[in-house]
């Protein structure tokens, strides 16, 4: 770990604004991706702002109907709210599916956003990686990619965003709401979010530089039943092989998104048209265009079956 | 260099720290509390498992600069040898550990787990989410699954802690 | 003490305290966080500094320049040791690869520095300033692809287990031939990591020539040794101490480049050192668990008697390693008259391959137990009457030896009954319960019981207290309240008048822990010198020894009853004694058994595979505390759960090493992976293993889990899987259709 200052921000304005002045800061609020990386030096921030104390942690109704979930609201806190247990299942079910408790007691709704992939390549700094160190290559292609990347990779990079939340909110087309150092807000859908590797994977988000996530909004329940299915070897405290965040309705319409295939939560709303002909056209329409490796192409299938395994639930 | 002041089993105690220094090495080595273990020093495994404000955290991903007055409970807090915890108690008699490496955790983890289903937080396996969870074989389990135990006592442990939630109930 | 002819009755056989499920004396002090590991000896010795260990950055080839200018000017650093400093130092006995020195790099992230510096934070970052050059060589990485220059190799796990490169009886490829039932087939384990929770840690101080390390090893004799041999200095100025141990299963048995570092670390620095391995270096940089390919073939009539068995192995690791002995229980588990057994090893780049818990015999079962399993279905036989067909009582090689005890039988049939065996459908993948498909699985479980020579020393004090101090270990075995307990028994005190210390070269040596002999053979030698000790109290309290008897804290002879402390006077009473064994070991076969029960329940949509009920029916000898003993045994079903269904050191062949080097990559079973475990240990009392008529249970417990496991999930869903672990992805493509 780089030494770094520190300070505690007292509003978001503020923070954006620190975030601005000083070159190489971080927020830092749960911590705990960023300080995990950054004792292996694969973050370096020289300053680190703590928003911890910026009251950004509760969860508010908004006027449409939907939930307003504050940028510092922890992941257990998210879970446990009793409107989002009652009409916004998935996302309780996926939080929960996520991490450890002690991590969820600490880790914050946009923390869970910005968390950096898996990728062991990522996390060895011996070894090449574009997202790491722009330029040098990707150790993971030719190289152990079971739990890595079938669509949508590049040949910079075939690493997964490791959320499960956001593959829920993914699922309920949720807002992101954002501050800038100069003051101006904005709201960025989900979709546009987190971005697809290409030929810069070291840029992950659509934030910019010193941009700070406030909240992230719900719209109204969409109703249905929920689901979030993650599949993995081990029974808990593991990342997904794939997970399938669904909402379906009782006509067998819905909604669904995928974690653990791509650098970013996947969800094709064209191909949702075909779901209520089953999982098998669904997902085939939902994983057009998938190049898996020889290591990871199970995912396709495990993809489907999981689907499968969710909609006779929804039918059952 | 920064100082913080932490409260640390109930007692007060000011530290001057380097910035990066974790609440785990502020609690194993500028404090001498090393009942708190590093494992992994990743959040990979759980033997750092501490509370602060009453909830369980990893006191390895949190840096100790991060808790100026918060109250931060320990192995250490939570009983001695001659005066132990009913936890740590039921660990001993349920032999709810081997080598000792993950126990300060896997205690530290399981008060705070038995509080959390007490508040009605559901956990992954809680089949109805519009329900309170109940004390179970499969939540105690689930709820536990932060914290590795490799010498493979769970089965044991997850005795000692039903012993104590039914003693709670 | 020398141990020549099967135990008669002795004072252990009161069993007022030996076999009985005590809690552990050291529980109050693991529970509260107040048993101090390696890392954590803040009272050891003032002004301790903080080192940090640099691993390399490439698999194989040669440091050409590591620039250090940075991390000498870094805040707070006192001393940086490269391995450009130093010539390859010496290796230790048990180390294949360098621990440091030198250009050549043998493996990833082998040490090449330690920087020492006032704090941790300032160390590790001024770790991260090295440059580093290297020159790389192309290296052997692929198991598979190695085979065919893989040379016959005669192997000893140095754990217990072992074969000749090629053991053959009678004729086993005509017997193979002519078999009208056979069987042959291929299975693979991966490279495993012990990952045992504590890094390997070791806080080193020298006082002029002599040198004192606080650190964390299972073997701490061969650790003394292989410390002094490597720096080059005399054993006798090395005291190494070691009295909490964060869990091993093998990779503590052998010094390891925490201690070197340190110890060098403080020269340089010239303040005592601490430091820990990182845990992402602990994979690569430590030893593992290798790989094999093995292959099996078994010839049998149609009745299900063996007539022919073959067990080869094939394994890899460094320029003069050894191979993993896979086939070590395959000559002794089953009868049948032409038999083949043989090892072969492949060089390869890779990180040491080395002892892992139950070294042979747990990758080993995991094929064989296997091939049982489909022997029995082609035989159309149940599984467990085929393996009670083939039982033997003798060494199936060597039929003048008989198995000291063996109850493998009984363990089957015991835990066929409290399973509920008969309700297992023989035909695969017919039992449904929602979405999982269910199914169960035996194994047999077995492991050679090793007998080793180990020491005590014993103190008796006037007020009746008995202190044993041995350099025996307890690495989450129980050693501290065995070895209470075998005191307590033979001089007559209750368990809270004695006192253990373990784990201190300064101790006599013991056998330490390892192969599963620890429990058996310390407690012999805690014997040992009670027997000691005892003849000398009745000497002191001009008594008859022969006459004496020791019980509630008195001598007794006769009428005459006097307190146990009496005989200590102010001075105390001190007796030394070692047990050494004689040839019992040649005339019988010492070996321990299981039955291991598995059902399972494999989701059939996804193919996750969740482990619903284990039973482990154990005949290991008298069980010296069952509580204790049957920890040993639930967490080596665990790890026996982990290596069936997760476990698997991922090898890039390009890069050659383990990439998924941490806890979240590597995975080992969770809480919410194992379900309640039970164990069943049969009434046994084995006099030929010591005075203490006990054997080993910790390996045992792991010995055949994989399999069971494994055979239970082919039960559930029909799919065969012959490559260890058994993910989902091996399964998915033969399962139903979901509705």
């Amino acid at each position: 770990m780089k030494p770094f200052t520190y300070e505690r921000a007292r509003s978001p304005a503020e923070a954006a604004t620190a975030a601005a002045r000083q070159p190489g800061a971080r927020f830092i609020a749960g911590g705990t991706n960023l300080l995990d990386l950054m004792k292996l030096q694969i973050e370096t921030p020289a300053h680190l702002i703590d928003v911890n104390g910026l009251g950004l942690d509760r969860i508010e109704a908004t006027d449409e109907g939907g939930l307003r979930i504050g940028a510092l609201v922890r992941n257990t806190d998210l879970a446990s709210d009793e409107r989002v247990r009652r009409d916004y299942g998935v996302l309780s079910r996926a939080l929960l599916a996520g991490a450890s408790g002690q991590l969820r007691n600490k880790a914050t709704t946009a923390g869970n956003l910005l968390q950096r992939t898996r990728c062991p390549y990522f996390y060895d700094t011996a070894q090449p990686c574009n997202k790491r160190q722009p330029g040098s290559g990707c150790a993971a292609i030719g190289g152990i990619t079971r739990q890595l990347a079938v669509i949508g990779s590049s040949e910079a990079c075939i690493a997964t965003h490791p959320s499960d939340m956001a593959v829920a909110m993914r699922a309920l087309d949720a807002v992101v709401e954002t501050v800038k150092a100069d003051g101006s807000t904005r709201r960025i859908p989900i979709a546009e979010f987190h971005r697809l590797p290409g030929d810069t994977p070291h840029m992950e988000t659509t934030l910019e530089a010193g941009e700070f996530i406030t909240a992230v909004t719900l719209p109204p329940p969409a109703g249905g039943r929920h689901f979030y299915r993650k599949v993995r070897d081990r029974a808990s405290y593991a990342f997904a092989l794939v997970s399938v965040a669904a909402v379906v309705q009782r006509d067998g319409t819905g909604r669904v998104a995928l974690g653990g295939v791509a650098h970013k939560p996947w969800r094709v709303e064209a191909a949702e048209a075909e779901l209520p002909r089953g999982a098998r056209q669904a997902m085939s329409a939902i994983l057009t265009g998938a190049r898996p490796t020889h290591d990871n192409a199970f995912k396709v299938k495990l993809a489907e079956r999981t689907l499968a395994a969710v909609l006779a639930e929804a039918r059952g | 260099m920064a100082n913080v002041s932490i409260r640390v089993n109930g007692e007060g105690r000011a530290l001057t720290v380097d910035t990066r220094t974790t609440l785990l090495d502020a609690l194993r080595e500028h404090l001498q509390l090393t009942g708190s273990k590093k494992g992994c020093d990743h959040g990979q495994c759980g033997a750092c498992t501490v509370m602060v404000g009453g909830r369980r955290i990893y006191s390895c991903l949190t840096l100790a600069v991060m808790h100026e007055g918060e109250e931060v409970t320990t192995i250490e807090g939570l009983g001695q040898p001659g005066n132990l915890h009913p936890m740590q108690a039921a660990f001993v008699k349920h032999d709810g550990y081997q080598c000792g490496y993950c126990t300060p955790g896997q205690i530290c983890a399981s008060v705070a787990a038995l509080d959390e289903i007490k508040a009605g937080i559901p956990s992954h396996v809680t089949a109805d989410l519009t329900t309170a969870p109940q004390v179970t074989f499969e939540e105690i389990r689930e709820r536990m699954s932060g914290n590795i135990c490799r010498c493979g006592a769970y089965s044991n442990i997850v005795d000692a802690i039903t012993e104590v939630a039914g003693r709670q109930a | 003490m020398k141990f020549e002819t099967p135990a008669t009755t002795n004072p252990i056989d009161q069993l007022k305290v030996v076999g009985q499920p005590v809690d552990r004396i050291d529980g109050p002090r693991k529970t509260t966080g107040t048993a101090p590991y390696a890392y954590e000896r803040h009272d050891a010795v003032p002004n301790q500094a903080y080192g940090y260990v640099l691993g390399a950055g490439i698999a194989k080839g040669r440091v050409t320049a590591m620039d250090t200018a940075a991390a000498k000017a870094a805040p707070g650093v006192l001393a940086v040791v490269t391995t450009l400093d130093m010539p390859r130092l010496e290796k230790g006995q048990m180390n294949t690869a360098s621990l440091f020195g030198g250009r050549e790099i043998q493996h990833y992230h082998q040490a090449i520095a330690v920087i020492v510096a006032e704090s941790f934070e300032q160390a590790r970052d001024a770790a991260a300033m090295i440059r580093v050059s290297y020159a790389r060589a192309p290296g052997r990485f692929d198991l598979a692809a190695e085979a065919p220059k893989a040379q016959l190799a005669t192997g000893d796990s140095g754990e217990g287990s072992g074969a000749p490169h090629e053991d053959r009886t009678g004729d086993f490829e005509g017997a193979f031939a002519q078999a009208p039932v056979t069987l042959d087939a291929t299975y693979t384990t991966p490279d495993e990591s012990h990952a045992m929770m504590e890094p390997h840690a070791t806080i080193a101080a020298w006082d002029g020539e002599k040198l004192t390390v606080w650190t964390s090893n299972q073997m701490i004799a061969w650790g003394k040794r292989d410390l002094a041999k490597t720096l080059g200095i005399p054993a006798e100025n090395v005291r190494m101490d070691s009295p909490f141990i964060g869990g091993g299963f093998g990779g503590k048995l052998f010094l390891r480049a925490d201690a070197v570092l340190a110890a060098l670390g403080a020269r340089a620095a010239r303040r005592p050192v601490k430091l820990a391995l990182t845990r992402p270096l602990v994979a690569n940089n430590t030893t593992h668990r290798p790989a094999t390919i093995q292959r099996i073939r078994i010839g049998a009539e149609r009745d299900g008697r063996i007539t022919a068995i073959a067990h080869e192995s094939l394994s890899g690791d460094l320029e003069g390693g050894g191979p993993e002995t896979a086939v070590a229980q395959t000559k002794l588990l089953y009868a049948g008259a032409n038999r083949l057994t043989a090892m072969r090893l492949a060089v390869l780049d890779l990180p040491e391959g080395n002892a892992m818990r139950a070294p042979g015999e747990a990758p080993g079962l995991m094929a064989l137990e296997v091939a049982m399993d489909e022997m029995a279905e082609k035989l159309g036989i149940d599984p467990i009457e085929f393996r009670v067909l083939n039982d033997t009582q003798v060494d199936p090689e060597h039929p003048e030896r008989p198995f000291s005890q063996r109850q493998l039988v009984a363990c089957l049939r015991q835990g066929a009954e409290r399973f509920g065996w008969s309700r297992r459908n023989a035909t695969p993948g017919q039992r449904r319960e929602g979405r999982w498909l269910v199914g169960m699985g035996v194994a047999a479980g077995f492991r050679n019981n090793l007998v080793m020579k180990s020491g005590a020393r014993v103190r008796l004090d006037a007020g009746g207290g008995v202190t044993v101090e041995t350099d025996m270990t307890d690495i989450g075995t129980g050693s501290y309240t065995i070895i209470a307990q075998t005191a307590a028994e033979m001089m007559g005190v209750p368990l809270d008048k004695v006192t253990v210390r373990l784990g201190d070269s300064d101790f006599p040596v013991s056998a330490g822990s390892g192969g599963q002999w620890g429990g058996n053979s310390s407690t012999a030698g805690v014997y040992a010198a009670c027997v000691k000790l005892r003849e000398a109290a009745a000497q002191a309290l001009g008594i008859n020894s022969s006459e004496a008897t020791f019980a509630d804290g008195q001598v007794r002879a006769g009428n005459r009853s006097v307190p146990l402390g009496r005989a200590a006077g102010a001075e105390g009473l001190v007796a030394e004694d070692t047990i050494e064994y004689g040839g019992l070991a040649r005339r019988y076969q010492q070996s321990t058994f299981a039955g291991h029960f598995v059902e399972v329940a494999v989701d059939a949509a996804t193919g996750e595979t969740r482990v619903r009920r284990m039973l482990a029916v154990c005949a290991a000898g008298r069980i010296l505390n069952p509580k204790s003993a049957r920890s040993q045994v639930i967490g080596a079903m665990t790890m026996g759960v982990g290596a069936a269904l997760m476990e698997e050191l991922a090898v890039d062949k390009r890069h050659g090493f383990f990439v998924n080097h941490d806890l979240a990559s590597y995975e080992v079973p969770i809480h919410a992976d194992i379900p309640h475990q039970e164990v069943i240990f049969l009434d046994e009392v084995d006099p030929i293993s010591s005075p203490m008529k006990a054997k080993g249970v910790g390996e045992l417990g792991i010995c055949g889990v994989g399999a069971a496991v494994a055979n239970a999930i082919y039960n559930a869903t029909g799919v065969r899987v012959r490559t260890y672990p058994i993910t989902l992805d091996k399964l998915l493509d033969a399962l139903p259709e979901v509705a």
